[in-house]
């Protein structure tokens, strides 16, 4: 490579998140989406039904109101002394309690549909998530969190307003265009004929400017996702920023993108903003011929005024629905896209049911024995090849290996997170694979890299394995982790809710609360994954102690760094690229002068 | 409010020119009902086929203007808006990237980006919309109210007494309301939380059984935010119906006035028809004003909050303080320090290294390690003693000048969506030598040219695509480029094997011997060759000098590093008891 200038602080310009894996993307037919979709609806049958009825009379009778009015004004007259009040009376009342009625069944549907919504979004959340917790763990290990999070709480919620408005929408829209319709028909059939300049009209506009605008709204969100992009790495960069005295130069690339994004925008609303003026132009086009065709009809009395008036009054709600069409489209197809999102969440391969004749794992003693196993993350791309170990009862055996070699790949394999390919792992002389899961992975307690924790109290985290542990069983797990006196120093002791602001647990500390929870457990067989590397020596140490008096008896796969306990292992596995390379006790292993050795001399070599 | 305002002012002309445009577009289409009347009660009885088109093209004339002076209006609107955002952006995206640690801990991350994103978006659209509508709407609503008076003044007074009442309608469904979306969000919120516990602790969910009392959980949680919606969504659903009640009942009214007024020659028919139309504009009005207030509420709050971030002063001066003769390039002379101004986290620390020599620190989670390093950068001040670069008092140097030459890894440092380039080189102007030099010594170039284009390859943001090694090695290379003359290396090589970090020892050695370095570590053995070692417990130094100095002199240190080294194996068997006896470093 030559040393020429590169591009010192530029950005670069590349966006990143489209190259992330999203959730699978092979298009659904359309036509099984409606079909799902109208499963869900069909569940809330009973109101359904009502609220198409109740969209159906609320429309109709709103729409009456212009036909009323108009008659209301032929019945005045034209000049003074021709009204007929008994009539205008009639047409009036008849008019307000038309408009009532409707805004009354208007209100009732609203309360409907509501109705019918919450019990859908809350059917297809738990749908989602019961499919969610009933997946595989490489799911989740291939897929972001945060497209998860997306589908579940936004597009669920997409999918519905879709399901409730739109689908509502169209329904009355259809009955809007109808009886308009029918009512210009009736009053005065060729001044329709308006129609056939206007609708073409919008029809043709709508189009064009869709298909100008769709690129152009695509960017904009586009170059705004890459400055909030951006911006949040910047305030997350803060301290590198300030030490290395950078403000200027990460100013400047905020400058680039803020610029960016601007114009985007900018871009976007030149056309987005002229649809509207657009769509009113047209109807002031449609208002004008319907004026000057009624009234040369007028001049030849062949309509009357009143007639007119409705007439227009039914134009501008025929054109309504007409020029809301694109818009309910687009919806409909974000709808769509949403929906075809949650279901294939809902329809994700999930974990494959335990055999029928599966026999529950009791009474462990912990002898685990692998015998030439084949393991492949990807098909073809073998990790593990013809394996075999044995640990017997309360041995310990401890994975070591460089960084990224792949040391988790044996946890997955032993709790049956991953299946293998070839061989056979059997704990206590069962196959796991003749296990149900359930049992199996309860043989095990563990304490992993990444001490999770959920948002709740200290005590319902640590209680979080064994819900029926008494008080004094959880103080003791505690105090073995050696966190009991940090949580008696909380504000709140035992009761303060893990995930509040202001509330401040370190790495160290929380990693020493998921080993409090593993304590509590009473699980055979233990795994260690790289547990302490969080912790500093000193309480390292002490966890150590006490995790080795906790082991007495149990089974442990530790994965670890530190050659020095490892050292004391019965069977240290050596791991390379995946696979495990030597296997054997530290000094076999020294002896045999391989990786393990060159390895173990590294951590001894000075300055 | 006012500051954000302030914004506004560069562009008063515009702005002024825009509200006029977008004024007379709303006044041409207050015309299109009145011609509309005239045609009816005008025009029809003089029987004059031509006049009809005359007016009828007067119409057409008047729509034309209308759309194009809307549509122009808009794009200036846009244009402002935009350029007020992008302005008011970038002073908030530096007073921020400008703040003292101390100041940013109190915004919290969080905050400042959601103060970045959510709310400059909200200014922008609530400035955009406001200049769209916030003409237009109160114009049509007066335009529509004077243009009605003119037809007939009465049925205007009719029709105007339902302005208020339809106000009170959307000022009590928003009054209810609001609370409800509150709650509304906080609930998904705790959704959103729910998910992300199950999706990260999937193994532990898993492992424990508890999938039956995760189901639980979620279903309580989505239960409810199901049912707080639908309460929302009913009190938002009474306001349609109510003002359209409101609003028609009025118009019956006005139409059963107009009959009297006819009937006895004081209105004509065409005036109730053109009414009916005033009517609708007045009504749509009615809901744009009711847009802008609630749009105007968001966008009040957002600028709120803008305006906070902008009033911080900026702290951390300089101060005015003489350069003394000094041996060493950094001294601590008795510092000390708390985050809260409660408890210290560092007490009455000094050491001194001069150029070229390395200190290494150790001690337990929370015993300080990182707030040294955190004073020495200068990203918080200590409230006690002073620490010296060459002599001078750190807080006495400008911040660019302490920047210069130093190189620094940072515990959960932040790794960008950029190339692997990008990323050592932070924003600094560095050659590829100079890269490759650095990520030569931090053992990084070993899976650098594993990677698909090299240094061109494109790291996810966070590191996602890097595995915990390679986000290390990464970082230590972006402190190593640029030759510092200070290196701060915090708990760099934790998830280092030893022999990645073995040779990272050396060629720090070996290539930077000029550079004073300050190394905490968990392991001895990275730091056991250094010129001096500190042990920190609690925040206090309970140990300072070399590794044979401490072996001798600080207990707790020998433990430790005996344990590390590999001899605790036969101590604990010898010694078990000696162990449990000193457990005071819980």
């Amino acid at each position: 490579m030559s040393n020429q200038m590169i591009r010192g602080g530029r950005w670069s310009r590349n966006d990143m998140r489209e190259a992330k894996r999203a959730l699978p993307t092979a298009r659904m037919p359309r036509r099984q989406i409606i079909q799902r979709l109208w499963r869900y609806l069909g569940r809330n049958r009973a109101l359904m039904v009502l609220a198409i009825f109740l969209t159906l009379l609320s429309s109709s009778i709103g729409l009456v109101g212009p036909r009323l009015s108009g008659l209301a004004i032929d019945a005045i007259g034209l000049t003074e002394g021709q009204a007929d009040f008994p009539k205008v009376f009639l047409y009036v009342g008849l008019m307000a309690l038309s408009y009532v009625v409707a805004a009354s069944l208007g209100y009732i549907l609203s309360r409907v549909t509501l109705r019918m919504t919450r019990n859908i979004i809350y059917r297809m959340r738990k749908d989602v998530f019961d499919k969610l917790v009933s997946l595989p763990v490489n799911f989740f290990d291939k897929y972001q969190a945060g497209e998860i999070i997306s589908v579940v709480s936004y597009d669920v919620d997409t999918v519905n307003e879709s399901l409730s408005t739109d689908f509502l929408q169209i329904l009355q829209s259809l009955v809007t265009v109808t009886v308009s319709f029918v009512m210009m028909m009736s009053i005065k059939p060729i001044l329709t004929l308006v129609f056939l300049v206007t609708i073409p009209l919008t029809a043709l506009y709508t189009r064009w400017i869709t298909g100008r605008t769709r690129p152009l709204f695509r960017k904009r969100s586009q170059k705004l996702g890459e400055l909030n992009g951006y911006m949040e790495e910047m305030m997350g960069s803060k301290r590198p920023t300030r030490a290395y005295g950078r403000e200027k130069q990460v100013i400047e690339g905020f400058d680039e993108k803020n610029e960016e994004a601007v114009v985007a925008y900018t871009t976007a609303e030149y056309y987005g903003t002229m649809i509207g003026p657009s769509v009113g132009f047209i109807n002031n086009i449609s208002l004008t011929l319907i004026s000057v065709f009624g009234a040369l009809l007028f001049l030849r009395g062949q309509v009357g005024l009143g007639s007119i008036s409705s007439f227009v009054q039914y134009s501008r709600r025929f054109s309504g629905p007409i020029n809301e069409l694109a818009s309910i489209f687009g919806e409909l197809q974000s709808a769509f896209a949403a929906a075809e999102r949650v279901f294939r969440l809902i329809d994700a391969e999930p974990e494959a049911q335990d055999a029928p004749d599966a026999t529950v794992l009791m009474d462990v003693s912990g002898d685990v024995r692998a015998e030439h196993v084949d393991f492949s993350y990807i098909e073809g791309v073998p990790v593990i090849r013809d394996f075999s170990m044995h640990a017997k009862p309360g041995a310990l055996i401890a994975i070591a290996g460089p960084t990224g070699a792949g040391k988790t790949t044996l946890v997955n394999l032993l709790m049956r997170f991953y299946d293998i390919d070839a061989g056979s792992i059997k704990v206590d002389g069962q196959d796991i694979y003749g296990l149900t899961r359930s049992s199996l992975r309860g043989a095990y307690t563990m304490v992993l890299q990444d001490s999770w924790l959920f948002y709740g109290s200290v005590y319902d985290n640590i209680a979080y394995a064994c819900e029926d542990a008494t008080p004094e069983r959880v103080e003791g797990a505690a105090r073995a982790a050696m966190i009991h006196s940090f949580i008696k120093k909380l504000p709140q002791g035992y009761d303060t809710i893990i995930g509040d602001d202001g509330v401040n647990i370190s790495k160290g500390q929380k990693q020493l609360i998921t080993i409090a929870r593993a304590m509590l457990s009473d699980a055979r067989m233990l795994i260690l994954d790289e547990a302490t590397s969080n912790v500093d020596t000193q309480t390292e140490q002490r966890i150590q102690q006490a995790m080795r008096q906790l082991m007495a008896g149990r089974t442990a796969f530790v994965i670890a760094h530190r050659l020095s306990t490892i050292k004391s292992a019965d069977t240290i596995l050596v791991v390379r690229d995946g696979n495990i390379v030597e296997q054997g006790k530290h000094e076999d292993l020294m002896a045999q002068q391989g990786y393990y050795a060159s390895l173990y001399h590294a951590q001894f070599e000075s300055y | 409010m006012k500051k954000v305002m302030s914004y506004l002012m560069p562009y008063r002309l515009l702005l002024s020119w825009t509200l006029f445009v977008k004024f007379i577009a709303s006044i041409l289409d207050l015309f299109i009902p009145f011609i509309l009347a005239i045609i009816l009660d005008d025009i029809v009885p003089q029987k004059e086929p031509r006049l009809v088109y005359l007016w009828g093209g007067l119409m057409a004339l008047c729509a034309a203007a209308s759309v194009v002076s809307n549509i122009y209006a808009n794009r200036l609107a846009a244009t402002t808006s935009s350029r007020v955002t992008r302005s008011l952006r970038h002073d908030l995206f530096s007073r921020l990237i400008y703040l003292s640690m101390a100041q940013f801990d109190q915004v919290s991350l969080s905050s400042a980006v959601s103060r970045l994103t959510t709310d400059t978006y909200n200014i922008n659209i609530f400035l955009n919309r406001t200049q769209r509508m916030g003409v237009r709407a109160p114009i049509l609503l007066v335009g529509g109210l004077v243009m009605t008076s003119i037809l007939d003044v009465r049925m205007m007074l009719v029709l105007l007494l339902t302005v208020p009442l339809i106000g009170l309608i959307v000022y009590f469904v928003t009054k209810k309301s609001v609370p409800l979306y509150d709650k509304q969000q906080t609930v998904l919120d705790k959704l959103v939380r729910v998910l992300q516990e199950n999706i990260v602790g999937v193994r532990v969910i898993k492992a424990l059984s508890k999938t039956d009392y995760e189901k639980d959980r979620f279903d309580q949680v989505s239960g409810k935010l199901a049912d707080v919606s639908r309460q929302a969504g009913s009190v938002v659903a009474l306001s349609n119906p109510l003002s359209s009640i409101t609003l028609n009942l009025g118009l019956s009214l006005c139409v059963l006035l107009g009959a009297y007024l006819v009937n006895s020659g004081l209105s004509r028919p065409g005036s109730i028809i053109a009414f009916m139309h005033y009517f609708t504009i007045i009504s749509h009005a009615m809901f744009g004003i009711t847009r802008i207030f609630i749009m105007s509420s968001k966008g009040i709050a957002s600028a709120r909050r803008i305006e906070a971030i902008l009033e911080m002063e900026e702290e951390q001066g300089q101060i005015s303080a003489q350069p003394e003769d000094s041996p060493y390039h950094v001294a601590f002379d008795k510092v000390s320090f708390s985050y809260n101004g409660v408890e210290d986290n560092l007490r009455d620390i000094s050491f001194t290294l001069k150029q070229g020599e390395t200190l290494g620190i150790i001690g337990a989670t929370g015993s300080g390690k990182t707030t040294l390093t955190n004073l020495l950068l200068r990203l918080y001040d200590a409230q006690k003693g002073r620490i010296l670069i060459n002599g001078q008092d750190i807080r006495a140097i400008p911040r660019d000048t302490l920047a210069v030459r130093v190189g620094v890894t940072f515990q959960s440092d932040f790794i960008m969506a950029a190339t692997i380039r990008d990323n050592i080189a932070f924003f600094r102007d560095l050659t590829d030598e100079e890269i490759l030099q650095a990520a030569e010594a931090a053992q990084a170039m070993e899976f650098i040219n594993e990677k698909e284009g090299g240094l061109d390859f494109e790291v996810e943001s966070r590191g996602n695509n890097l595995s915990g090694g390679q986000k290390q090695r990464l970082l230590i290379a972006r402190a190593l480029a640029g030759k510092p003359s200070l290196l701060i290396l915090d708990d760099a090589s934790s998830a280092l094997d030893y022999r990645t970090d073995a040779s990272l020892r050396k060629a720090l050695a070996e290539g930077f011997h000029d550079t004073t370095s300050i190394i905490i570590a968990q392991r001895v053995s990275s730091i056991k060759g250094a010129h001096k070692i500190l042990m920190l417990e609690d925040g206090q130094a309970i140990g300072y000098g070399s590794h044979e100095d401490l072996m001798r002199t600080c207990p707790p240190y020998r433990e430790i590093a005996l344990t590390q080294m590999g001899a605790m194996g036969e101590m604990l068997e010898d010694e078990g008891l000696a162990l449990e006896g000193s457990a005071v470093y819980e």
